[in-house]
């Protein structure tokens, strides 16, 4: 049994909580809805609640647990160093294992994510019906929704890519490499934003690293995990621990915050009882990068000549910051360009408020949140915020496009690649 | 339980969505920071977003005779927010507006909701400061803290929060709204109501504006950390520093079990051998500061102490600070179960307290460490136990009541900061005697005759 699997030591991790309430402080959601149900606290005391039987597992208590953007705020803060993140998980685990998935999430997850044939011929057919169901937006990449499908009709989707990143990057050859490399690029990235992909490819071959996209590659299972559904998360780590066990390369590179955390940790906690998949996924995640990771730490990146007369500030993504501790490489990269004005943004590491599948659950909530990080991205006064996951890139195009400012968002390696390309 | 109609009656003051009613929710509002003190869910939550709400809920309340438990962030260590089930949480959060900042008569006015270390944001672009700065100080809302009067690291040089308050607007008991004190410095037109409601915990009033004193932010600041082979050098170097005119902003102590705890969660190089530490901040003019660091290192000196560090920049001072920030945490870390208390004695008796605190823990056999603020007199013993363990918890009440007779005996209080809450009510006599206890139930029924403001609370009354 795994520690999201195990009642008990759920049971002692909630109770080494104090309840002194300093998560109130650090937690996006609560500075929102300033309601205890909405902070790390509160929801605390709702899972001893459920555990010690005063409370059943019903839909409110269901729905509580859903507030929580997993962006470790208030983990990083808590005086008791109390794992809230974990908590949250094993909760909504054990709520699944009580209750079963909401008929929405089932759908989601067995209808689609599972599979990965499913999942690409679903965004085929949305990259056909994309023109026809959006309005273009005049200048981003995306589109504002012409009809009631359930969508603000302020947000902006990203458009589909017309043809996966996977299938778009035959292999690549480099002489004398530095490095072989397999690219785990991601569902956004493989599927919507390839600019991303194909920037993450181009600067690291740039670089002597030479690069394969394995093209079974499919989602990293992380929103099933999020969600509390362990079982087909577990089914998920192993068919990519299974692939990318015969790749026989130095290092995997990932380009996305959360697919990172799962290669470096969740792969390999999930497996925990399956000893020989454990141990592979364990030698795996030894060997996963993030790419800027790899650029500025491993193979010491070629500086950049181009210039690019730019000013750009960096927003932390929770889980590159909080969990793979990925802060000073994407900033080394970003003040490495000549001709590059960087400018520190307030509360760098604070959520854009996306966090996965509950920025379409809870919209409001979400743009709430993300309304004080593009005030902080104003403030800067930078034409350009990088970033490290392809997630906050979704979210901050949505939100500074709705509070009105046409500021770019870009992935850290966009820029490098451009600078390498002058 | 709360009838259909009073419900109704609250909906209709308040809108739907700002009264909570489901178990999920009512959970989440059943207990603050308080350990040991039972949860109890409240029969609704209710969050007004204007004074003229908070009036009509409490014309409401009166009417039906329904408890009314206000609540900031839920912070507080006595039990002071904890409902009960025939009556409602009254939730300040939404009232959190900073209305007004006078640099001018140097005064701030803000609603109750607003967490103090926002206002000090706020001021701290004024070059002023609001010197109250509970550990929560993060989280705190100032409703909260003037309704628990707290206290924090500053009180030897600045004072407690009953010191900043000059102005109130309240709504009282049957949801009329009065206003008392204001922006003047003098003020003597009838009774000093403000300072009556500073620390009444919500049992006299729900505050809906506070006015508060604000004071210019000091230019410069020093940090030392003196670490000693005896407690009683460390008390006659915090005596000796007063005598010799130096008033430190922060003056704290810290007991061997607490360096040994600290050290272990987090080494920061304390010398696990040492029986007491000495946190030591002095503040004002750069030259000022100069000569002041200089007599207090003097002092540690002179009574030898082992070691003394000076801070030489914020970095420096942030990590020898982030012992004393630890100090609660890591305490809780050795057992399921902390008890943190505050009792309160003068400034010159903390040596007494000290030793008496260890005497106690030696009699019942228990782990107490104790830090907190030696300048001020305001010590918080900590007692390490597991609330499981229902014969340990004896003696731990046992040891508490000890704790509170030394404390009274020594000329001291039972709360420095914390308040009374539930927790201590049941000790109030000890301090004031029958006759001042009944003085206090008598001013508790002048303002709130059924009883309806946070009851249970401070002052108990027949029934409760």
């Amino acid at each position: 049994m795994i520690w999201y699997e195990d009642t008990q030591r759920l049971r002692q991790e909630v109770l080494r909580c104090m309840k002194c309430g300093n998560c109130q402080a650090v937690c996006p959601i609560y500075q929102e809805l300033r309601r205890e149900a909405g902070v790390a606290r509160g929801k605390i005391r709702l899972v001893e609640a459920y555990l010690g039987g005063e409370l059943p597992a019903t839909h409110g208590l269901e729905r509580r647990l859903d507030l929580c953007l997993t962006c470790g705020a208030c983990t990083a803060s808590c005086p008791s160093g109390v794992r809230f993140d974990q908590i949250i998980i094993s909760a909504r685990a054990a709520m699944i294992r009580e209750r079963g998935l909401p008929i929405g999430k089932k759908l989601l997850f067995y209808g689609g994510l599972r599979n990965r044939r499913v999942v690409k011929l679903g965004l085929k057919g949305a990259y056909i019906v994309q023109r026809a169901a959006f309005r273009r937006h005049p200048f981003r990449k995306a589109g504002y929704p012409r009809l009631p499908i359930g969508l603000d009709p302020r947000r902006i989707v990203p458009e589909v890519a017309a043809r996966p990143l996977v299938e778009a990057s035959p292999p690549m050859r480099v002489k004398k490499p530095v490095a072989q490399v397999a690219y785990f690029a991601g569902c956004l990235n493989n599927y919507i934003y390839t600019d991303i992909g194909h920037s993450v490819i181009n600067v690291l071959a740039k670089n002597g690293v030479e690069v394969s996209v394995p093209r079974e590659q499919h989602c990293c299972g992380i929103p099933c995990f999020a969600h509390g559904d362990l079982d087909l998360a577990r089914e998920m780590a192993r068919s990519s621990v299974d692939l990318f066990w015969n790749q026989r390369v130095d290092a995997i590179i990932t380009s996305c915050a959360t697919c990172g955390v799962a290669w470096k940790h969740h792969f390999h906690e999930l497996l925990e009882g399956e000893p020989s998949y454990a141990e592979k996924a364990r030698a795996l995640a030894q060997r996963t990068f993030d790419v800027a990771e790899f650029l500025v730490d491993v193979v010491g990146y070629l500086p950049p000549q181009g210039y690019l007369q730019r000013k750009v500030t960096y927003h932390d993504p929770c889980h590159a910051n909080r969990i793979l501790n990925i802060r000073r490489q994407p900033r080394a990269i970003l003040q490495s360009i000549p001709g590059v004005e960087f400018i520190e943004m307030s509360n760098p590491d604070r959520c854009c408020g996306g966090a996965g599948l509950l920025s379409l659950t809870h919209y409001q909530l979400s743009m709430r949140i993300s309304a004080r990080k593009v005030e902080d991205i104003k403030r800067t006064g930078g034409e350009v915020v990088a970033t490290s996951c392809p997630a906050c890139r979704l979210q901050l195009e949505d939100a500074l496009n709705r509070f009105g400012t046409d500021t770019n968002v870009v992935y850290v390696t966009q820029l490098l690649d451009e600078a390498y390309n002058l | 339980m709360l009838s259909p109609v009073f419900i109704r009656n609250l909906k209709a003051c308040l809108g739907e969505e700002n009264v909570l009613l489901d178990p999920e929710d009512l959970i989440c509002y059943s207990f603050d920071a308080a350990s040991g003190i039972p949860p109890r869910k409240p029969g609704a939550v209710a969050i007004p977003r204007s004074r003229e709400q908070v009036s009509e809920i409490l014309r409401v309340c009166s009417r039906h005779g329904v408890p009314v438990y206000p609540r900031g962030s839920g912070t507080n260590l006595t039990g002071g927010t904890v409902p009960s089930p025939d009556g409602i949480v009254l939730s300040m959060v939404e009232l959190s507006q900073i209305l007004d900042i006078d640099a001018e008569n140097l005064t701030a006015t803000a609603e109750p909701g607003v967490v103090i270390d926002k206002l000090n944001k706020a001021v701290a672009q004024f070059g002023l400061m609001y010197p109250p700065d509970p550990g929560t100080v993060a989280t705190c809302t100032l409703g909260g803290s003037v309704a628990e009067c707290s206290g924090g690291l500053r009180g030897l040089k600045y004072g407690v929060t009953r010191d900043y308050v000059m102005g109130l607007e309240v709504v009282v008991a049957d949801g009329s709204i009065i206003r008392v004190g204001g922006k003047t410095v003098k003020n003597v037109s009838g009774y000093d109501l403000t300072r009556l409601f500073v620390g009444s915990e919500g049992t006299l009033g729900i505050f809906t504006q506070i006015t508060v004193r604000l004071v210019p932010a000091p230019q410069a600041r020093r940090s030392m950390l003196a670490v000693f082979d005896s407690v009683d050098k460390a008390g006659q170097t915090v005596a000796d520093i007063i005598i010799h005119r130096v008033v430190p902003a922060t003056l704290e102590i810290m007991d061997d079990i607490t360096i040994r705890s600290v050290e272990a969660y987090t080494p920061v190089g304390l010398p696990v051998g040492a029986a007491a530490v000495l946190f030591i901040e002095v503040d004002g003019y750069p030259e000022v500061v100069e000569r002041e660091a200089g007599i207090v290192r003097d002092i540690c000196q002179t009574h030898q102490a082992q070691e003394v560090r000076v801070a030489k920049d914020e970095v420096e001072r942030d990590r020898l600070w982030e012992a004393r920030r630890v100090a609660l945490p890591a305490l809780a870390r050795v057992k399921p179960t902390t008890i943190l208390e505050d009792a309160t004695v003068p400034r010159s008796k903390i040596p007494n307290m000290l030793s008496a605190i260890k005497e106690v823990a030696r009699k019942y056999s228990l782990t107490i460490g104790t830090f907190g603020h030696a300048g001020d007199g305001n010590l918080h013993p900590t007692i390490l136990t597991d609330a499981s363990n229902t014969e340990e918890m004896t003696r731990v009440k046992a040891a508490i009541e000890e704790i509170f007779q030394t404390a009274l005996s020594l000329g001291g209080t039972l709360s420095g900061e914390h308040g009374i809450g539930i927790a201590k009510a049941e000790f109030m006599e000890w301090e004031f005697g029958p006759a001042g206890l009944d003085l206090m139930q008598r001013v508790k029924k002048a303002f709130d005759p059924q009883n309806i403001l946070n009851p249970g609370k401070v002052v108990r009354r027949a029934g409760d």
